[in-house]
């Protein structure tokens, strides 16, 4: 948790010293109003006293009680500027951290669990900031004050707060030890119980098929019954808390009069009056203290959650970020050019290779196509060249040279590519083709129609309501799965790349349109050099070097006929999608 | 306005009295325990006003120890069964708060179960999931600490305000009414705030979703270069994010000062109203301590009855979805129907069947068609299609506008739901595994499969050897650490079909996520799992159904044409073009 606190800027730092500054006001007031109330209390007993000096004793009491309200609202100001500050500066680290990191690390946490780091983990620090703040700075200070206070009236009235106290820790660490950790438990359940019932929702049409409703309902039955046994046992260790309290305030307050009565009978006539006045503020004092260790307590309580929060943000930005920018620009002698020399990639923390020994050249203006069985690293190879992801052993050469030479902005900026699956950004069709930055004049009206006419986009999109500048929501939710796949394609185009790189990009297509767009894409962008991930023979029969892999390695590389003839694997694929007949016919 | 948001407020509240019904034998015993708490609670003060009062006169004469030490032990006594009471009623409600909500779930559940198809379809899971969960928790949260809460601070600031009255009216009268009118203050600060509240929701909202899509698409935009328009998005939205947060931060961290404050004041003006009183004569000194005791009697409830009515909002709406969703529209009962089929054939037909998902849009017209028994028929036709319209009108997971859908001549209207769903078997494409063992998945409800029997099935469908490989055999618990392949998944799947021995199947192919190898191994245990039953295959791939006895053409939600494969290359229509276009290649 401290290491959160060195993000506070120094804007902050000095907010929570206004705060602690503020605070420290706030005791000072909140404990000199029960000595106007001793004042009071003198004034009444002693016979003669002015009307005027108790009312000027009143008027210090109001005082105090705006002053102290005052200072609270002034410090609930700085404490709330304080939270909220930290949590924009830990959002806004994570978030940029997790835009400089290679896919390596994206895929070394998970996309959701950064997700939750930058949101959920943020949202607990900053509610332990904005409670646990104050409370972290009052409980002390209202506690040594108060004590100090106390301390030179008479120790019998001391020891009756001293055991108040003591019964409260116990209180306290009987709740901490026993209810705490099956709060924390009954989150996991919670997980557990959600689980179930996504079960039982998701699977409705299944459930159904095999009238296993009862089966469902009786899994249900097991959770429901283990989180309410937890939640009542906590439950009910934590309602010992406010009858606790309730008795300690009336049992304190009594203990003093009761001690006070005995104090008053043994003290000499003079002083009898002083320890009256004492005794009535006194339970008031003995209060603030009982209060320290309340609001102590609910740091224990908020602490563990927003530690392991803290934890969790701090792996973030401490992680290293694997792939470094090299000096290359963009120009270079050749163009369109693609070379996996000895190719080998493992993820560092998996043992195999998932890639091994891949060598293989693309000029310009070829298709190559790359087939093969899920998991024969078909994706992860063409990741490797927009650096998505670095080589374990060999090189991957662009336009001649190492990929790992280039500035990755020059080097994304050679390449159109579009992914398996279709991602769009909330935004219009138009932002959406147009994304990103690139080098080039921003594209034009003209650009956006030729992509989608290229991408057989333009069908769908000038039957939308608004055209090109129709809305698209949060990952494209309001168009189908092949309409974002066209778009996707589009954004490629429009991108006007020295290379194209269609992961699986076709398969969302039906095979009469994906016929179309690849007709369109060799016509419009002969040029281009096209590396296309395939499942469907019929998509990449016509490419100028197919590569068949299977377990990470090239197992043939030709053109489709020559595979047909001497490629095993390859045969097998195309006869699982097409009858011999068939293929023999086409 | 103002009167329909109460009523709308009313509404969920008198559905959850009614709910709870069955528990009032605890709440009430509850209640009465916080009566008798807060009574024992209000009998401190006068008694500690009387021992101040025998200490004042002992302060000149001689004291009276005997009375106080009476007093004392009696009151000591008070506070402890005061605490025993107080602590019998929070364990109480703490265990009724709990039974209630584990029947509130209970309920939930099993309102899943008697809802149709239809609720589903056009509802988010997330919302029903987040029923179970988030508002059954808050109204559990808030029963445990509202309900009591009410009840004894009700009680308490009841007993202050008479007590007060009786014990000196001129006293009473200013410290309440300078409660009240702090009191007042704060309530107008609270609804000045609500707005920020809901900004900051929608603030949180709207940053949230530019992370998720951002770190989801984190590979595109590396690939087009976005991340500094992304940054730039970000940073806006932070920003206001920050300005609502701090803002409403803020605002709910006043509260408390406040009330202090309120405290504070009424604690003042009953010191000194009642030191001047006591000057006069009119009142003895013990009298001021009992309304210093008092009057936090009377602010304190004042404050936890705020926050109680506040807590009482979000279970109010947790209440509402949770009783809207319990109350909408089930399926039939059909404990009357008693149709059933001793022996199935398995010849199926439709008879001018019209069906429409809206009342006012129907999307298979008029549809006619005689499948005989042992027959394989094929759906084939776009995504997007309606494929799964079929599915669901033979298992009845919708019913038809008119007409009918008949196995070996008996209605399905006429069978209960449950017939219907033991004559079919069915395999679907979202390969729907639960986090349970090999076993429990492949056995699912059937009762005494043998482990011979499970044999034998994994056998068949090519599962024996994934079986082998895991750690503990059937015993293996699924869940996303066990390393399944989507393929092997659909293959459990399918043995779980097998298992069930249904006579008719209903099976959604393998698409083109799963690999060849295992493709070829899905393909053949589909084979097997049709012979000689009447089977519909909702096809992705063309080349697997021209065997098919008769293949069902969809096409924006209708049926378009039908026929053999034969019939409908030959006429030439949508099939026959979108089976010629998968071997044209791009340069035809």
């Amino acid at each position: 948790m401290l290491k959160i606190l060195k993000y506070l800027k120094k804007k902050e730092w000095m907010y929570a010293a206004f705060c602690v500054f503020f605070i420290v006001i706030q005791v000072w007031l909140d404990l000199k109003l029960p000595d106007y109330m001793s004042e009071i209390t003198t004034l009444v007993e002693t016979a003669g006293s002015a009307m005027s000096d108790i009312l000027s004793a009143g008027r210090g009491m109001i005082a105090c009680a705006i002053g102290s309200m005052a200072a609270s609202i002034v410090t609930g100001f700085f404490a709330a500027k304080t939270a909220a500050g930290l949590s924009r500066t830990l959002r806004e680290l994570v978030y940029n951290k997790t835009l400089d990191f290679s896919m390596q690390e994206v895929h070394k946490f998970s996309a959701d669990s950064l997700i939750n780091r930058t949101t959920n983990d943020v949202t607990q620090i900053q509610t332990l900031v904005s409670m646990g703040l104050q409370a972290i700075i009052k409980a002390p200070i209202l506690a040594v004050w108060a004590i100090v206070k106390i301390a030179g009236k008479s120790w019998q009235w001391t020891l009756a707060t001293a055991i108040a106290v003591i019964i409260l820790i116990i209180v306290l660490a009987i709740t901490l030890v026993i209810a705490v950790p099956r709060f924390q438990k009954v989150q996991k359940l919670n997980d557990r119980l959600n689980t179930v019932t996504r079960e039982q929702v998701s699977g409705i049409r299944v459930v159904r098929a095999y009238n296993a409703e009862q089966y469902q309902e009786n899994k249900f039955d097991e959770q429901n019954e283990i989180i309410t046994d937890n939640n009542t046992i906590a439950n009910r260790v934590m309602a010992l808390m406010s009858p606790t309290m309730t008795l300690l305030n009336s049992g304190l307050t009594l203990a003093v009069y009761w001690i006070g009565a005995y104090l008053i009978v043994a003290a000499s006539a003079m002083n009898k009056l002083a320890i009256f006045s004492d005794m009535v503020v006194f339970s008031n004092y003995a209060m603030q203290i009982i209060m320290a260790f309340m609001l102590l307590n609910m740091i224990f309580i908020l602490l563990p959650r927003a530690q392991v929060s803290a934890d969790r943000i701090v792996e973030v930005l401490n992680t290293p970020v694997s792939i470094k920018d090299g000096e290359q620009t963009a120009a270079s002698e050749e163009s369109g050019t693609i070379e996996f020399k000895d190719v080998s990639f493992r993820y560092p923390e998996a043992g195999g290779n998932v890639l091994e020994h891949l060598s293989f050249k693309v000029n310009k203006g070829e298709t190559c196509a790359l087939i093969g069985a899920t998991g024969s690293g078909k994706t992860t190879a063409v990741n490797l060249i927009p650096r998505f992801y670095d080589v374990s052993d060999g090189e991957v050469l662009v336009d001649g040279i190492n990929v790992k030479e280039y500035k990755q902005k020059d080097l994304r900026n050679k390449i159109g590519y579009c992914s398996q699956k279709a991602k769009l950004f909330s935004g219009t069709v138009k932002s959406n083709i147009l994304f990103g930055e690139n080098d080039k004049p921003a594209g034009t009206d003209e650009d956006v129609k030729n992509a989608m006419s290229i991408s057989k986009a333009d069908e769908f999109v000038e039957k939308m309501h608004d055209g090109t500048d129709s809305a698209i929501a949060q990952n494209g939710t309001n168009v189908s799965g092949g309409q974002k796949q066209r778009i996707s394609i589009a954004r490629a185009v429009a991108r006007k790349p020295e290379i194209f790189i269609f992961d699986d990009s076709f398969s969302a297509l039906d095979y009469k349109t994906d016929r179309e767009v690849r007709r369109q894409l060799s016509e419009k962008t002969a040029d281009a050099t096209k590396i296309i991930v395939a499942q469907r023979i019929s998509t990449i029969r016509d490419a100028d070097q197919i590569l068949v892999l299977e377990h990470g390695k090239i197992v043939g590389k030709g053109e489709h006929d020559e595979l047909m003839k001497n490629c095993k694997v390859y045969q097998e694929i195309a006869l699982s999608q097409l009858s011999k007949e068939e293929l023999e016919d086409a | 306005m103002r009167e329909k948001k109460n009523q709308n407020q009313m509404e969920p509240l008198k559905k959850f009295l009614k709910y709870i019904r069955k528990f009032k034998a605890w709440i009430y015993v509850s209640a009465v325990l916080s009566l008798v708490a807060a009574i024992l609670n209000l009998i401190g003060p006068n008694a500690l006003s009387k021992v101040t009062d025998l200490i004042t006169e002992g302060l000149s004469g001689d004291m009276n120890l005997f009375w106080i030490r009476r007093i004392c032990i009696l009151l000591a006594a008070l506070y402890v069964l005061g605490w025993a009471v107080n602590y019998v009623e929070g364990f109480i409600m703490a265990t009724v708060s709990q039974d209630i909500t584990k029947s509130m779930r209970r309920d939930i559940s099993r309102k899943i179960d008697r809802l149709p198809l239809r609720y589903f379809d056009s509802h988010d899971t997330g919302d029903t999931l987040s029923l179970v969960t988030n508002d059954v928790d808050t109204v559990g949260q808030m029963l445990n600490q509202s309900l009591s809460t009410i009840i004894l601070n009700v009680a308490l600031l009841v007993g202050a305000t008479i007590m007060m009255l009786v014990t000196n009216w001129k006293m009473a009268l200013l410290g309440i009414l300078s409660a009240l009118i702090g009191f007042a203050i704060v309530l107008l600060i609270i609804s000045k705030s609500q707005g920020y509240f809901s900004q900051q929701q929608k603030e949180l909202g709207s940053l949230n979703g530019h992370i998720e899509e951002t770190y989801g698409g984190l590979l595109v935009i590396k690939a087009y270069n976005n991340q500094n328009v992304s940054r730039k998005t970000f940073r806006e939205k932070n920003e206001k994010l920050y300005t609502a947060n701090w803002k409403s931060t803020y605002l709910s961290g006043i509260m408390q000062p406040l009330m202090m404050f309120i405290g504070n004041l009424a604690y003042v003006v009953v010191c000194i109203t009642g030191a001047v009183l006591a000057m006069r004569g009119e009142i003895t000194f013990g009298v001021i301590v009992a309304f210093m005791l008092y009057i936090r009697n009377f602010t304190n409830p004042l404050q936890n009855l705020a926050q109680a009515f506040s807590s009482m909002q979000s279970m109010i709406a947790a209440c509402d979805r949770i009783f809207t969703f319990l109350e909408e529209e089930e399926m039939e009962d059909e404990s009357y129907k008693t149709a059933t089929l001793k022996y199935v054939k398995g010849n199926v037909a439709f008879d001018h069947v019209k069906f429409g998902y809206n009342e006012n849009r129907e999307i298979i017209h008029d549809f006619t068609s005689n499948i005989k028994a042992g027959q394989k028929v094929a759906i084939v036709g776009p995504t997007g299609a309606g494929k799964t319209t079929i599915v669901n009108l033979l298992m009845r997971f919708y019913d038809i506008n008119s007409g009918k859908i008949t196995i070996d001549d008996v209605n399905t209207i006429d069978m209960k739901r449950e017939t219907v769903h033991d004559i079919f078997g069915m395999v679907l494409q979202d390969t729907w595994l639960m986090e349970g063992t090999v076993r429990e998945n492949l056995v699912y409800n059937k009762k005494d499969v043998s482990d011979h029997r499970l044999d034998e099935v994994c056998e068949a469908v090519g599962l024996t050897d994934l079986i082998k490989q895991l750690p503990n055999g059937y015993d293996t618990i699924l869940n996303e650490d066990a390393g399944i392949s989507a393929g092997q998944k659909q293959l459990i799947t399918i043995a779980r079909a097998m298992i069930a021995d249904s006579p008719l199947m209903i099976l959604d192919e393998a698409t083109s996520s799963v690999d060849t190898r295992t493709e070829q191994k899905v393909q053949k245990a589909m084979d097997l799992l049709t012979q000689g039953r009447t089977s519909f295959v909702i096809a992705h791939r063309l080349s697997t159904i021209k065997n098919a006895d008769c293949i069902l053409v969809m096409k924006d939600g209708d049926i378009i044409e039908t026929g053999t494969h034969d019939q409908l290359m030959e006429k030439g229509g949508f099939y026959a073009d979108l089976y010629n276009s998968q071997f044209a290649s791009a340069g035809a």
